[in-house]
């Protein structure tokens, strides 16, 4: 359950913000989130912005698969 | 994103997952989203025998009971009302129709995106009253009671919900204590980025079973696989987190506070586990002119499930769809008669779908 | 599957296995005709002095307009697609209109003017036609059904039996699929999103014109319309009784269509298009047509997408990017938008 999709923040109107998913746009809401910025990118759940995704945990987790995947060669 | 879906990691992850896996486990995928995830990249090729994949009960569609549809096809039938849902609980077999039957007789059901749009449809029909059918897990349960919250700011007096919300933990510590052996849950990310990660722990620490909380990219999952074998080969049981892109260790704690305001905790009906207890989202008194239940005088007739039909069974992980009589013989995507084929994520029609 | 009862259902008309099991158990069952036997997109007749190929189609489409055409180019084309896709160059047309009370002249105006440019443009000749206005309510707006003939070479009757496909043979797809679905679902304003998808209602015989010229080795040829690619992929399986693989890593894609298809929750294959081909080729000329398609405006995002197998028969399997592999099944309900 629950698709959530990746979007990044475009503009902020008040409680709505705009989220682009590549180059689809849909006014968002963010009764459910604290302290969104333009440029953030969030995850978008039934139109509302449910959380904040990470950059540096984003980072960290793809070198996390890289050092496992690496592991084989030990 | 693309990178998560990348085959040469995939491969890589999969080597490790094979290096790791000695003896047989049962891992529970919780969350309909990575029942479909698991059949869409075929990331059951990536993995070795000793894995046994069980769909969980985290498909919200699957577990609303027949009951529930049955109140909302009422209510669809009732002279004025406009009935509004997400779109996968058109298909929803009742006890006799479906919204998607009722709608083709003239009701006046209408699918959206968000339940935002549903308010914006009572704002507009003042003269008529608006249901807003509230299926989901915590991830959805606040959107409704945001919306709730708006409708009562703005004067929307004629916007109702009728909610068969549920909360996760109760439901998954009911199948950890149960007769079922599973020995690790990759937990739902998405309930997870607004719950946070403690909702888990009497998972591990009580009745000592894996749990970690995935994402639902190929990477995420097949790397969540490996986490959870490693805890099972080593007996050590905790709650990991591989989501940390998005899930917080506290979650989302605004959500939490919407959810929490609106909502009360009730014993709520699951398809296939039975009534657990406090596992149901129910409108609180402070905004009870909202609640559809209230409002409505729904009568419908106590329901059993059809004959042969073992969704209970599948959802609990006792049995897969394949043992059951009715799969893909009588029981089909268009005629659905349990709940777990109605949900192009519920267990049955993933595997009807995908079937290899 | 047990035999067709109860009342008709929208997913009787939606291309997938309803609308086959409806068309079996009832059309099927009285018209019994070898030709109409071979449920391809247009019969081929012999006339004595020559083949030809005839075919009809009707249109009902809400919004009437919507981005990249109209019920009027959609009917046109249409049928001009499903006459050239059995390697027929189309000739005539005939228009019929069944119009509801109340319904703009102006809009008819618009409609009805696409449809002479179509037509033109394909070099086709619109000869016969046929108006009925009902009671309002009786009908939505405007239903068209067009029918066509089209002109076929000697050579070229076999490619609508799809008798020549063999394993080894390639796929072809000439652009990315499902921007005919999403741009209808949009110009239906059911959700908020904001994009800039253009329906690809198109006529293919250009297209069709160019690889037939260049090959002798076209196999067969089908237009992706209602039920969409997965829904033509199966049909050659089946019917050819072979097995399919598509990668999904060579089919093209439009990324609007994508993000959409991510946020609703569809799958791309089972979306409709009005201006695709599948294109089932010898493996020696596959490059020579896809080199061919990409000249045409249609198929600029052209690609090879997969090919025959003689694994697996009658199923058609996808190859996924991240290296596994899964059925593409038939369609069955229509996509519903799914949040949870």
């Amino acid at each position: 359950m629950c698709l959530g999709v990746p979007a990044k923040v475009v503009r902020i109107e008040g409680q709505e913000a705009t989220v682009a998913i590549g180059s689809v746009e849909y006014q968002s809401s963010l009764l459910l989130i604290d302290d969104v910025k333009v440029g953030d990118y969030i995850l978008l759940h039934a139109g509302f912005v449910i959380e904040k995704i990470d950059p540096a945990e984003a980072e960290e987790t793809t070198r996390l698969f890289n050092q496992i995947s690496n592991m084989e060669q030990e | 994103m693309d990178g998560y879906r990348d085959a040469a990691l995939a491969e890589k992850l999969s080597a490790q997952v094979y290096r790791f896996s000695k003896t047989p486990v049962r891992l529970m995928e919780v969350c309909g989203g990575h029942t479909a995830a698991i059949h869409k990249y075929g990331l059951k090729d990536f993995l070795p025998g000793t894995i046994n994949l069980l769909s969980g009960p985290g498909c919200p569609v699957c577990v609303s009971s027949q009951k529930f549809v049955d109140q909302a096809i009422f209510l669809g039938r009732r002279k004025g009302v406009i009935l509004t849902t997400y779109g996968d609980l058109v298909r929803v077999p009742g006890s006799v129709s479906s919204l998607e039957k009722e709608k083709s007789r003239g009701a006046d059901i209408r699918m959206v995106y968000s339940v935002l749009d549903a308010v914006k449809i009572a704002k507009e029909n003042r003269g008529r009253q608006v249901v807003f059918l509230g299926i989901g897990f915590e991830t959805t349960a606040p959107a409704s009671a945001a919306a709730i919250m708006r409708a009562e700011q703005e004067k929307v007096y004629n916007f109702f919900l009728l909610s068969a919300h549920k909360v996760m933990p109760p439901a998954l510590e009911s199948l950890a204590g149960g007769d079922t052996q599973i020995d690790g849950f990759l937990a739902p990310g998405h309930v997870s980025a607004i719950t946070g990660t403690m909702i888990y722990q009497k998972l591990a620490d009580v009745y000592h079973r894996g749990v970690v909380v995935s994402g639902f990219e190929p990477a995420d999952i097949l790397q969540s696989v490996l986490l959870l074998i490693k805890q099972v080969e080593s007996g050590h049981f905790l709650v990991e987190n591989e989501y940390t892109r998005v899930v917080k260790k506290e979650g989302n704690p605004r959500a939490i506070a919407v959810m929490n305001r609106v909502f009360n905790l009730v014993d709520a009906e699951w398809r296939g586990l039975g009534i657990v207890p406090e596992s149901g989202l129910a409108i609180a008194p402070e905004f009870a002119n909202h609640d559809a239940n209230l409002e409505f005088n729904i009568r419908v007739p106590d329901c059993q499930l059809p004959k042969g039909c073992i969704c209970g069974d599948i959802l609990t992980g006792r049995k897969n769809p394949a043992e059951c009589s009715l799969f893909s013989v009588r029981c089909t995507p268009v005629n659905p008669i349990g709940a777990c084929m109605v949900s192009s994520e519920g267990a049955c029609s993933v595997y009807y779908k995908y079937k290899t | 599957m047990r035999k067709i009862t109860g009342r008709i259902s929208m997913n009787h008309g939606n291309g997938g296995v309803y609308m086959q099991k409806l068309i079996s158990d009832v059309f099927m069952r009285f018209f019994n005709d070898e030709l109409i036997g071979n449920q391809s997109d247009a019969a081929v007749l012999n006339t004595g002095s020559g083949a030809i190929a005839y075919t009809t189609d009707s249109f009902v489409i809400e919004p009437l307009f919507f981005p990249g055409g109209n019920i009027g180019s959609l009917a046109v084309c249409g049928t001009l697609n499903d006459l050239a896709v059995s390697g027929a160059k189309p000739a005539f047309l005939s228009v019929g209109f069944i119009i509801e009370e109340g319904f703009k002249i102006s809009e008819l105006t618009r409609i009805v003017r696409s449809m002479a440019i179509e037509a033109e443009k394909a070099g086709a000749r619109i000869v016969t036609g046929d108006t009925k206005v009902v009671n309002a309510g009786k009908c939505d707006k405007l239903f068209i059904n067009t029918s066509g003939i089209g002109v076929l070479d000697e050579k070229h009757i076999p490619l609508s039996s799809g008798k020549y496909i063999k394993p080894g043979d390639k796929i072809l797809l000439n652009g990315p699929p499902g921007e005919h679905g999403m741009a209808i679902l949009q110009a239906r304003k059911l959700f908020d999103f904001k994009t800039n998808i253009i329906s690809d209602c198109t006529n293919l015989y250009p297209l069709v014109k160019q690889i037939l010229n260049i090959s002798d080795r076209v196999h067969f040829m089908r237009d992706a319309t209602r039920g969409g690619v997965a829904t033509v992929i199966n049909e050659i399986a089946r019917k050819c009784n072979t097995g399919i693989e598509i990668d999904e890593a060579f089919l093209p894609v439009n990324n609007e269509v994508a993000a959409l298809c991510e946020l609703l929750g569809f799958d791309p294959l089972y979306i409709a298009n009005e201006g695709k081909v599948i294109v089932v080729a010898d493996a020696m000329d596959a490059e020579l047509i896809l080199t061919a398609m990409r000249q045409t405006k249609c198929g600029k995002n052209a690609a090879i997408i997969g090919e025959i197998t003689a694994d697996h028969p009658g199923k058609a399997v996808l190859k996924t990017r991240s290296g596994g592999k899964r059925i593409i099944d038939e369609l069955l309900g229509d996509q519903l938008p799914r949040i949870c």
